[in-house]
């Protein structure tokens, strides 16, 4: 289940990279968070995004979260109060492309694309054809 | 934004804004077992009505608990209003005990204005859930939210407003909000019920409904404010009913897409006969299921954000 905006299209390429190697056919979802961000209240208002679970919904079943970047961590807190809205999964594990470190929470990535060491005051951004016409990913 | 008084003037990119987060709203909590929101955890809202309300009042409640807020319904019967104490008091009172958002229906048109201006200190949030004859604003976001819905999209859809315009608070705010969203707006109404200076309203003005049914959208039935009349506005009720109430050979005046829609309570047999309120091509229940969802999103525009320094 990709995490919106960047982690949704990410989501979907996994499955069809999945399919492609292995043949298996992993369905996929997004899953908005923003509902349940604790800084909701530090910033001006955060539109919101489209929740789709999987079909079959995510009871007893393997999730795997997507997401980008993985930064302080909160967005994958937010993530997990989430998802036990939505149903009881057998396991929750975590995918994402670029982890940069300065964690806040005790939560970890279960498959990493690449580990990036940055500095608090920089930028991890994530170009997606999808959302800007080209793939790549920009450390400012 | 900060509150939500009024539907004059109202930014269409913010009225936007809100109808998608409804949207969003109504997509998450979607056949879920849980419908509850940590959203507004620790957020105090407060409905203060002056005046009767079902749907109103519940679904504000509703929409308050389903994301976590703690909603306290207070009423003037049953409060120190009926010892004599004023609005200001009032509000004061509750914004002192904790408030960070009251939401007002009350019979005098310009109340919730004032009482924002009252409570400006106390960094309280005001939501006009009705003032007299003046607005409604969540009520037209709600029916343009089952408008979007049902038609796909607002801009250029000609949507008629039938009956009782004069003291219906519900047709001023559909006519800032969909005429800002793009709408052809036509009210439809005997002359009595039309209020003075319509001239200068955004649209066009008709005594005729079965004229306009044909090229219609959709069309809004007002309820007919007997509460509200101090003298005779039509003949009699049947009259009444017989040249503007909506029955079944007037729906199928109407094209196969058009929506009846009505914010309730109805007068069956009266603006609108049975048959067409029970309907498919009536939207009168979606208006209230969209109307959770529309004032959670409402809240969550006022009280989801960082303070705004004044």
């Amino acid at each position: 289940m990709g995490i919106p905006s960047r982690g949704a299209p990410l989501a979907r390429r996994l499955a069809r990279k999945i399919a492609e190697f292995s043949g298996v056919e992993v369905p996929t979802g997004t899953l908005d968070v923003t509902l349940y961000r604790d800084d909701l209240r530090r910033g001006p208002t955060r539109p919101l995004e489209t929740t789709a679970l999987p079909e079959g919904g995510i009871d007893d079943r393997l999730v795997v979260l997507v997401d980008d970047v993985l930064f302080s961590g909160r967005t994958i807190r937010a993530a997990l109060d989430a998802l036990r809205d939505h149903g009881r999964p057998r396991a929750v594990q975590l995918a994402v492309l670029v982890d940069r470190g300065h964690r806040e929470l005790p939560i970890r990535a279960d498959y990493v694309g690449k580990n990036v060491p940055t500095a608090r005051t920089e930028d991890v951004a994530v170009l997606l054809e999808e959302f800007d016409k080209r793939d790549g990913v920009v450390l400012r | 934004m900060k509150h939500l008084l009024s539907t004059e003037g109202i930014d269409p990119a913010v009225a936007t804004s809100i109808l998608d987060t409804a949207d969003n709203l109504k997509r998450a909590l979607l056949g879920r077992e849980v419908r509850k929101l940590p959203t507004l955890r620790g957020r105090t809202v407060i409905t203060m009505f002056y005046e009767n309300s079902t749907r109103t009042r519940v679904s504000f409640e509703i929409a308050g608990k389903w994301m976590s807020a703690d909603v306290i319904n207070v009423s003037s019967s049953g409060s120190s209003v009926s010892k004599g104490e004023s609005l200001r008091d009032t509000a004061l009172t509750l914004a002192a005990a904790g408030a960070d958002c009251v939401i007002v229906r009350h019979p005098a048109s310009g109340a919730a204005h004032r009482l924002a201006g009252w409570l400006a200190e106390a960094g309280t949030s005001v939501i006009n859930a009705g003032d007299g004859m003046h607005e409604h604003p969540t009520q037209a976001l709600l029916d343009a939210a089952t408008l979007r819905e049902r038609l796909g999209s607002i801009e250029g859809k000609r949507i008629a407003i039938v009956g009782d315009v004069l003291h219906s608070r519900v047709a001023r705010s559909n006519v800032h909000l969909l005429t800002a969203l793009g709408a052809d707006v036509t009210l439809v109404a005997p002359p009595t019920l039309l209020p003075t200076g319509v001239e200068n309203w955004p649209v066009t003005v008709s005594h005729e409904l079965d004229a306009e049914l044909p090229s219609l959208d959709a069309v809004m039935l007002l309820r007919v404010q007997a509460e509200r009349m101090t003298g005779g506005f039509f003949p009699s009720a049947r009259e009444y009913s017989i040249a503007y109430g909506l029955n079944e050979n007037r729906l199928r005046l109407m094209p196969e897409h058009a929506v009846v829609l009505h914010p309730g309570p109805m007068l069956r047999g009266m603006e609108i006969a049975s048959a067409v309120a029970d309907s498919p091509r009536a939207a009168i229940t979606d208006q209230v299921r969209n109307g959770v969802h529309l004032r959670m999103a409402v809240l969550y525009h006022l009280l989801a954000h960082e303070e705004e320094s004044s």
